[in-house]
């Protein structure tokens, strides 16, 4: 069966292969399941693909077409399943992903000052990214936090009980490049924590209440 | 069976039926949108809202639940209208309000259940959603902001149709049907227009020209290829805008294929409207009786050495006429298989469909020789694609021309040759074959049509013997007809003898014919009509037109009542929609008035007379609408097979008549095929150099 022709086909440059510890984690994950049943390995595969790519953090059409052949899937049934997954990205994102909380809880609790510090200190607003292609700013529903609000979720990890001054600090040690280290989208996970700590930010290790 | 009550009324189900089943069973319409019983189950419309118990306390999308035993279903209560008021108000939130302008008005089901559902007016305030148009061919016509997100269009396409280039992207307020502008390709693309329950999907030849109530329905039977599906003649002023499929489950479902749907615009263009006669090398126009005196006075002096060529698009009675013409003559020289297909049209067995398109759903084997099937008759090919998916079919084996049939399919050699090995019954292929329940062999016309064809006709015959492919209950030999005439004309005697027209064509460019009526036929070499003095009964100025002596108008299959058989041999009845243009006639009619100006009237004046007369000499064919029954018999021994690969007699789908090839919306689908296919060939061919 003829999968969906490609407007162009990918050049050279723009082919897309797993490599190194990637290819063997996808390899992995198509095992999981049974013989013939390797496209329920769809998601994983479109994350690695992804976490791969740390030039624009997106899955490349040339990702989604080699994906696409591995699970003989196709090519419509990958996009529809990469345009309705908010973590998977098919346009470039900047190295380090905002998603900045808006739901009741984090608003009440500072969640748009926070979107608000944001935007102001590098410039953009929801859905852009800075020119310098490292910040990407989203505005989300719910990051299930609210006991910590209001959440900032950076990559993969959650910033909890932030308030302005928080947001400023981080921002500015993300943007001096302290944390780009062995950072994030890659396979090893998360971030120098000594350096940009997750979690919250006053201090709390759970949801216990604050000392007033 | 499973008992449940539908509004306190006990009804009988079958098991595993869904709620929305067992309300249709009981007489009780529910509304929906997404739902279709022939696609898989989506559940996102939820318009089809009941309430059952034992059950969760809401109302429940009937559509995806399956019924148990004493179900209570309730269909209709003050809260289930106020929730399908609700859903249907959700619906409406992003459906734009201009019914004056869209085409689907007068048959949209949104537009007949917001009557019934829909609040008087908008509560909605905010901004309506728009949503871009897509690209997707020259067939369909998208205002996608109309669309309600049902996913049958890509449904259909992925489960009928067997094409993945459409599909839903995105999610909760952007989402999205599109094609990434491709156009759909596919044979039965037009199917999209008749699901689409809203009017995003509309078709685009027919786009603004008349409103459903206003044109006339009449029913009809498709001639584009030999399914012989059932169709809608929808027409107005006289003119034919569009053609529909008509629901028959035994033959094409509720699909039809592109080109019976769209190439009636060929009937408007490039069509003879009177009689010509030629004088001085060139054709003038002249009057019936001139025409027919001119003829006549040839046919006269030929005496028996008068014959006859029809082609694709006969019905029943023209060829009875014009066979009691030619008898009449003392003339055995006639044929309708102007393509030049062999086999023997005195062995019924040999030439129809025996395994009948309906029960192509339990194939289990399949060998397919010389045939495109997804070409031939798209629409029998999506129920083998259908015996694929969700049947029995697992191998499907071919020899003859590689191509994509929406289901895998193994491409054994393009030479009759390997026809050889499986008769000779050692390999697995034939294993395979007789080792199924249920194999099926389909030969089609790029084998039958080469100059061994019959030879091929007879090998096929062997293996399905030797595999035990005709049994009781089960015959699986098959000729997949390209000709809606085909098995018509070999049921009347009208085609004769294996070679068929290739003897004809000899006989003529030796210059044993005098004189030679060829009705409706175009795709023959014209070159043998030189000699002999050439009467073109016909509807399109096309190839014979341009060589022919004497023109007789007729009128093509929309404008006249006819009967027609298809492949597996069900006799069907077409009716007039609109009259011929100009001075054209019924093909019958012309030459019954012909047989009278020779002095030969026949016994019947009107089509009731010759239907008559016809039953009387064919009392089989009286009976409608049920496939005839053949005994088998065997084909004969095969003789010796060309070495030559077998290769495709029409490279291109949509124009293989003077119908279709007149059509503007079928040379529009050849060319975006044509596009469509050197994009893909270059990109397999990038891919394939791939280190």
């Amino acid at each position: 069966m003829p999968s969906a022709a490609p407007a162009a086909a990918p050049s050279a440059a723009e082919r897309f292969s797993f490599r190194g510890a990637f290819a063997e984690r996808a390899k992995k994950e198509i095992a999981k399941y049974p013989e013939g049943r390797g496209q329920s390995a769809v998601l994983a595969l479109l994350d690695l693909a992804q976490r791969q790519n740390t030039r624009t953090n997106c899955v490349t059409d040339a990702a989604v077409e080699t994906i696409a052949s591995m699970l003989s899937m196709p090519r419509m049934r990958l996009e529809e399943i990469a345009s309705f997954y908010t973590m998977i990205h098919r346009k470039p994102v900047g190295k380090y992903h905002l998603q900045c909380c808006q739901t009741t809880p984090c608003m009440l609790r500072g969640g748009d000052r926070i979107q608000r510090c944001i935007e102001e200190t590098l410039g953009i607003r929801n859905t852009e990214t800075t020119a310098d292609g490292r910040f990407t700013l989203s505005q989300v529903e719910c990051l299930g936090a609210c006991a910590n609000a209001p959440v900032v979720q950076i990559n993969d990890d959650m910033f909890e009980d932030l308030t302005c001054e928080d947001m400023e600090r981080l921002l500015a040690q993300m943007k001096k490049g302290e944390a780009s280290k062995g950072m994030p989208k890659g396979m090893p996970k998360g971030m120098p924590k000594e350096v940009l700590k997750p979690g919250s930010q006053c201090g709390r290790r759970g949801a216990e209440p604050r000392e007033a | 069976m499973v008992k449940v009550l539908v509004d306190d009324t006990e009804q009988e189900c079958e098991e595993g039926m869904t709620v929305l089943q067992a309300c249709e069973q009981a007489g009780v319409e529910i509304p929906h949108f997404c739902y279709h019983d022939r696609l898989s189950i989506a559940g996102n419309c939820r318009m089809c809202l009941v309430e059952v118990s034992p059950g969760p306390p809401k109302p429940q999308a009937s559509c995806a639940l399956p019924i148990s035993e004493g179900m209570a279903i309730t269909t209709d209560s003050p809260s289930l209208r106020a929730a399908r008021k609700g859903v249907m108000e959700f619906l409406l939130i992003n459906h734009p309000l201009d019914c004056p302008i869209c085409d689907q008005g007068g048959e949209c089901d949104l537009q007949d259940q917001a009557l019934a559902y829909g609040f008087e007016r908008g509560r909605f305030v905010e901004n309506k959603r728009s949503v871009g148009e897509k690209f997707m061919g020259p067939l369909v016509k998208t205002v996608m902001t109309r669309c309600i997100h049902c996913t049958r269009c890509v449904r259909f396409a992925n489960e009928v149709a067997g094409v993945d280039t459409i599909g839903m992207l995105g999610r909760g307020e952007d989402v999205e049907i599109t094609t990434l502008e491709q156009t759909l390709d596919s044979e039965l693309s037009g199917n999209v227009i008749d699901l689409c329950p809203v009017g995003a999907l509309t078709a685009k030849p027919s786009a603004f020209r008349a409103r459903s109530w206003e044109v006339d329905k009449t029913f009809g039977i498709d001639v584009m290829d030999a399914v012989g599906s059932n169709i809608r003649i929808d027409s107005k002023d006289g003119r034919v805008l569009r053609i529909l499929p008509r629901l028959h489950e035994d033959v094409n479902e509720e699909w039809l294929s592109d080109k019976a749907r769209f190439s009636c615009d060929g009937l408007t263009r490039q069509r003879l409207d009177q009689p010509y006669v030629r004088k001085e090398g060139k054709l003038q126009a002249v009057e019936w009786q001139e025409a027919l005196a001119l003829v006549a006075q040839k046919t006269r002096q030929a005496r028996a050495r008068c014959a006859a060529l029809a082609g694709n698009h006969c019905d029943l009675e023209s060829l009875y006429a014009l066979k009691k013409l030619l008898q009449g003559q003392g003339s055995q020289m006639f044929d309708a298989r102007q393509g030049g297909a062999q086999f023997d049209p005195s062995l019924r067995g040999g030439y129809l469909f025996n395994t009948t398109i309906a029960r192509v759903a339990e194939v289990d084997a399949l060998l397919i020789v010389g045939a495109n099937p997804r070409e031939d008759a798209p629409t029998l090919n999506a129920r083998v694609r259908q015996a694929w998916l969700h049947g029995k079919l697992r191998r499907a084996y071919g020899v003859g021309v590689r191509c994509d049939l929406t289901y895998p399919c193994h491409w054994l050699d393009d030479k009759p040759q390997r026809l050889l090995k499986i008769a000779a019954g050692k390999d697995g292929v034939f294993e395979t074959l007789s080792m199924a329940k249920r194999p099926m062999l389909m030969v089609g016309y790029d084998a039958l049509e080469r100059s061994d064809g019959k030879e091929i006709w007879r090998l096929c015959g062997a293996i399905a013997e030797k595999a035990k492919m005709v049994r009781e209950d089960w015959n699986g030999f098959n000729l997949l007809h390209r000709s809606a005439s085909a098995v018509g004309a070999s049921e009347l005697g009208f085609n004769r003898g294996l070679e068929g027209v290739q003897s004809l064509l000899v006989a003529m460019a030796k210059g044993c014919v005098d004189v030679t009526f060829v009705m409706e036929a175009d795709d023959f070499d014209t070159e043998a009509l030189d000699r002999c003095f050439t009467v073109y009964i016909g509807h399109h100025g096309e190839r014979t037109a341009q060589v022919a002596d004497v023109i007789l108008p007729s009128a093509a299959y929309t404008e006249k009542s006819g009967t027609w058989i298809n492949m597996e041999g069900r006799v069907q009845r077409g009716f007039a929609a609109v009259s011929p243009p100009g001075k054209a006639q019924a093909s019958w009619r012309i030459l019954r008035a012909l047989s009278e100006t020779l002095g030969a009237a026949p016994a019947w004046n009107d089509l009731q007379g010759l239907r008559e007369n016809l039953t009387k000499e064919h009392p089989e064919l009286g009976e409608q609408d049920r496939p005839l029954k053949a005994a088998w018999t065997s084909l004969g021994k095969a003789g010796a097979l060309r070495e030559e690969a077998i290769v495709a007699r029409c490279d291109n789908y949509y124009m293989t008549d003077p119908v279709s090839r007149a059509s503007e919306t079928m040379s529009a689908c050849t060319r975006t095929r044509r596009e469509l296919r050197t994009a893909a060939s270059r990109t397999s061919a990038s891919q394939a150099s791939r280190p």
